[in-house]
């Protein structure tokens, strides 16, 4: 516990999902519901001669945000891709459906997930419907739902819908949100429509930069563990009215940005379209040059 | 050549230790990704130190048992129970998790 004392940038990516419960919230102050020692493990995989883990994949419990209550779930990438099983889902609803009881001060998640566990097929898909349901009825309680991606494996397909219904998003450049991953959209429509080994098309279609610029994500930070606290500090402010005007605002933009993209085959063409100078060199840009190029945006959605 | 059967390999051992880790909040160290494996250990009433491993890569049996040997000259644990899934590591990171989880026990500096 000498996180105060290290000197250099810890990277959000590299590390574990319980290692960011330890970096983002305060010291010491995650208690974990269902911890591994419980073996609440997945049911399916074992049938399949798949090892399961302990906590199925993902960690939840309450923490401090700056000295503030909030519930938390931490999902690991590297277990299943973060896939979402049985068991995972079921821990998710259960910190969610808590929440509208205790009513913390805001409910975190830090996502890093391929979407559903495919192994366990049609429970994994009621899990993530399960998941988003209970996400906004916390919201619909006041409580806002906060969003970390930065993890290796991104966040997408159902973890990238649940990411979207939620108050707030954080990023950071390496972050990845979508819902179809690269690999599937070049598994279906070819690789001359998407080359998922084209790290520069896969990221600046689906990364942190590019969410951040079109406005799916609200704020964007580098790769430290130490950004994505300061960021999680400033979004337990930012719940949304989940009302009917935000819902048509949300799909007048939508509209608009379909209209934008017409033709437009690179997300550099759409960010020349949508105003924003020099696109052709925002892959090369740091977090804050990229914010510059979307001013006043901060928190604000 | 015969098939290995597919599916996980359970595999028990125990050891005598006489290094007692007394009463501890369960340590969890790794990951269940490719080539890592998670250890939880946890405070045991049996005075030996017990192994209880998941892995997906059957028939190295005599391999974990060497390893685990190994990790226990070295650290003498009694009343420890070692439970271990596994996604196909190598002997060496199996070592380096134990040794990070039993470096995580309070008060017993190997």
């Amino acid at each position: 516990m000498t996180r105060h004392a290290l000197p250099s940038r810890i990277s959000y990516a590299e590390c574990t999902a319980r290692e960011r419960l330890d970096q983002v919230f305060d010291e010491d102050s995650f208690h974990e519901w269902l911890p591994p020692a419980q073996r609440v493990t997945s049911p399916h995989l074992a049938q399949l001669g798949v090892p399961v883990s302990f906590d199925d994949g993902v960690a939840i419990g309450r923490a401090r945000l700056d000295g503030r209550d909030v519930f938390v779930a931490a999902q690991e990438g590297a277990f299943m891709g973060g896939g979402v099983g049985e068991i995972h889902g079921a821990k998710l609803v259960g910190l969610l459906r808590r929440a509208l009881r205790d009513r913390p001060e805001a409910v975190l998640l830090l996502a890093e997930s391929g979407g559903v566990r495919l192994h366990e097929a049609n429970a994994g898909l009621i899990a993530v419907s399960e998941v988003m349901r209970a996400l906004l009825d916390v919201r619909a309680a006041g409580i806002p739902v906060i969003v970390l991606i930065g993890g290796a494996y991104g966040c997408f397909g159902g973890m990238g819908i649940v990411a979207r219904c939620a108050d707030h998003i954080v990023m950071s450049d390496v972050g990845r949100l979508a819902m179809s991953g690269p690999e599937v959209i070049e598994a279906s429509h070819g690789v001359e429509e998407f080359d998922s080994r084209d790290r520069a098309l896969v990221w600046r279609t689906t990364g942190g930069k590019h969410r951040y610029l079109m406005g799916d994500c609200d704020q964007l930070v580098d790769d430290d563990v130490a950004e994505f606290r300061a960021a999680a500090i400033r979004a337990l402010s930012a719940a949304r009215a989940m009302t009917l005007a935000a819902l048509e605002a949300e799909h007048a933009l939508l509209a608009k940005r379909l209209r934008d993209a017409q033709g437009a085959t690179d997300a550099i063409a759409l960010w020349q379209r949508i105003g924003i100078e020099k696109s052709n060199s925002v892959p090369e840009l740091n977090a804050s040059q990229v914010r510059a190029l979307r001013p006043g945006q901060e928190v604000a959605r | 050549m015969s098939t290995p059967t597919p599916g996980l390999e359970t595999l028990d051992f125990e050891f005598p230790g006489s290094k007692s880790a007394g009463s501890f909040a369960p340590i969890l160290v790794g990951v269940v990704g490719s080539g890592n494996l998670e250890v939880l250990l946890e405070p045991a009433q049996a005075a030996a130190c017990r192994f209880h491993v998941q892995t997906s890569a059957r028939g190295f049996g005599a391999i974990w048992e060497a390893v685990l040997r190994d990790f226990q000259q070295r650290h003498d644990l009694a009343a420890v129970q070692v439970s271990i899934n596994d996604m196909g590591a190598t002997p060496a990171v199996v070592s380096l998790r134990l040794s990070q989880a039993a470096a995580e026990i309070p008060g017993m500096k190997p």
